[in-house]
């Protein structure tokens, strides 16, 4: 109850920056923020709550990104309907490699690598066929209107993605409550002694694998409507599956609001990166290097996870107050 | 009729014969107690009924239903549930929060199966340590830990491996209670343990396994008395020297 009135607050709160201020810096900045929070988010379901590190989320990503727009060019289907489609897709495609990985038993850096290696054997599919435009990529027609999900204003840009952090923030909500969360974290922590009190590790891992696949799928689906092209890179390369896992990891994985801290705080870094060093590409990656390797060793629980411990310390303060 | 029947089970490791043509039944309602010195196999029979291991040959038959290899989270759900001997808790949750998993076996709903892990805890004197973290308690309560989450799933049959390894004389004595509660509470209970106070304190039935053979079983006090059973723990030979001892004191 009490993450559904904290998601609340923060919907409304993000909602209404487009009424505050039409300044497009800022709305831009809120949408890729958010934008950015969506992918940690995704990462975090199978990542965080399911222990299993995939290095290859762009897999996903690039799935829904090139679904959403080959349903749109080829298959005339309205972005509404496609973007359920590029979900679906990217969620079959989890379920693919999840049933593959998890059958042959594959945990942590195998796992990794396995993710690692679809993202790369898609993106050198989708290099050589015909209907993805192979190197050259796909181009998404402009027009504008609410109805082909292509909006005039960032404001529109900034509902749409609010809306889908929205689902993943509900989804991750749900895992903290439910049976099937309570299993996830089960098996993350010692999957021997969850199978002992009945649980499946295969089918646990699996639909967790599906649901962020789905997310992240969003959140390709996403950024093809807001950049209007895609290509076997974009789509594919390890840029937004590094985007994904330090999002989480920074912010503090398994938790609800670790993933959204963790996404601002690297977006405004690397905007201010990008302000020093305009000039070098791919320093924000290198940036990104430095912080991961800064917070698994000294706040492994991410910088959410400073926060919680205050909060603990001010409890039990309190408590042992009431006490004497 | 038993509640557990293993026949003539046998697995191999490579070369290693760790348990070879074991067959024992374990009845409905009953303590039995599995002893038997270092790498006898204990652990791997354990491992071998509740399907973590396949066996090579035999059957584990439990409740009437033929489980022989069958995964371990079907004969948990069947009402079989083993513990671990080194404890495997979910670290990073609360003491609530791990036996809460077990409990969601029966329990769809998430405050169902937080309220079943409270009564839980009580059960196995855990109840002031619901809020803590599984990673801050002590060995005696990671013991208590592993039993809670194993009895939350409500078994018939619950397989305890060596619950009472490595706590001190004290905390063996308020872990007795416990397990005999169990029994006590309808739960059959086949236990691996090496503190022969509590196996003679609590078993009603003993066997003995012994380089991967069962050689022995009976009442506690019979078994012990076993030569067989005593040269198998202190060496060849042993059993008649301590008698010709005994009978020179006399």
């Amino acid at each position: 109850m009490k993450d559904v009135r904290a998601i609340a607050v923060f919907v409304l709160l993000v909602g209404s920056i487009p009424f505050v201020t039409d300044s497009g810096v800022v709305l831009n900045f809120v949408m890729m923020a958010l934008y950015a929070c969506l992918l940690a988010q995704a990462w975090n379901v199978l990542g965080g709550f399911g222990g299993q590190f995939s290095f290859g989320h762009a897999l996903f990503f690039g799935t829904g990104a090139y679904v959403q727009v080959m349903a749109q060019v080829h298959g005339a289907w309205n972005p509404w309907l496609s973007l359920a489609l590029a979900m679906g897709a990217s969620a079959a495609v989890g379920l693919f490699v999840g049933a593959l990985s998890f059958r042959y038993g594959l945990k942590g850096s195998y796992f990794a690598l396995v993710t690692l290696a679809f993202a790369e054997v898609f993106r050198i599919v989708a290099l050589s066929v015909p209907f993805t435009g192979a190197g050259v990529g796909l181009m998404l027609p402009l027009r504008e209107s609410v109805g082909n999900m292509q909006f005039a204003s960032r404001a529109g840009y900034v509902w749409l993605i609010l809306g889908l952090v929205t689902v993943a923030l509900c989804v991750t909500a749900w895992l903290r409550h439910s049976r099937f969360g309570a299993y996830l974290q089960a098996v993350r922590d010692n999957e021997d002694a969850a199978r002992a009190i009945g649980v499946n590790p295969f089918l646990v891992k699996l639909w967790a694998t599906v649901l962020s696949g789905a997310l992240m799928g969003a959140g390709g689906a996403f950024y093809v409507q807001v950049f209007q092209y895609i290509d076997p890179g974009l789509a594919f390369g390890p840029h937004t599956s590094v985007e994904a896992l330090v999002g989480a990891i920074v912010g503090g994985m398994g938790t609800l609001w670790g993933p959204v801290v963790g996404a601002l705080a690297l977006h405004v870094l690397a905007d201010v990166t990008r302000n020093l060093f305009g000039q070098l590409p791919g320093i924000n990656m290198v940036v990104y290097g430095c912080v991961l390797v800064l917070i698994v060793m000294f706040l492994p629980r991410g910088v959410g996870g400073i926060g919680q411990r205050w909060f603990k310390r001010q409890d039990s303060a309190s408590q042992t107050k009431e006490g004497a | 009729m038993s509640l557990l029947e293993v026949s003539h089970v046998s697995r191999a490791f490579g070369g290693l014969r760790a348990v070879q043509e074991v067959s024992l039944q374990v009845p409905a309602g009953s303590l039995t107690a599995l002893i038997g010195p270092n790498g006898a196999g204990k652990t791997t029979l354990f491992a071998l009924m509740s399907g973590f291991l396949v066996p090579d040959t035999g059957r584990v038959t439990f409740d009437g239903v033929d489980i022989t290899g069958r995964a371990p989270h079907l004969n948990a759900a069947l009402g079989l549930t083993r513990t671990f001997q080194i404890v495997q808790p979910f670290a990073s949750q609360t003491v609530r929060e791990n036996i809460a998993v077990g409990a969601h076996l029966q329990h769809g709903k998430r405050s169902d199966a937080l309220h079943a892990a409270e009564a839980v805890a009580e059960r196995v004197g855990l109840y002031a340590q619901l809020d803590k973290p599984a990673g801050d308690l002590t060995v005696a309560g990671r013991k208590r830990l592993e039993l809670a989450r194993a009895l939350a799933t409500q078994p018939k049959l619950l397989l305890l491996d060596e619950v009472l390894a490595g706590l001190n004389p004290q905390e063996i004595q308020d872990m007795l209670p416990v397990v005999r509660g169990l029994v006590a509470g309808g739960v059959t209970v086949l236990m691996i343990e090496h503190v022969m106070q509590a196996v003679m304190n609590l078993a009603e039935h003993v066997w003995v396994l012994a380089q991967g053979q069962l050689i022995a079983q009976g009442a506690p006090n019979e078994v012990t008395q076993n030569p067989q059973v005593i040269e198998a723990y202190l060496g060849h030979g042993t059993a008649a020297r301590l008698r010709k001892t005994q009978q020179g004191a006399v």
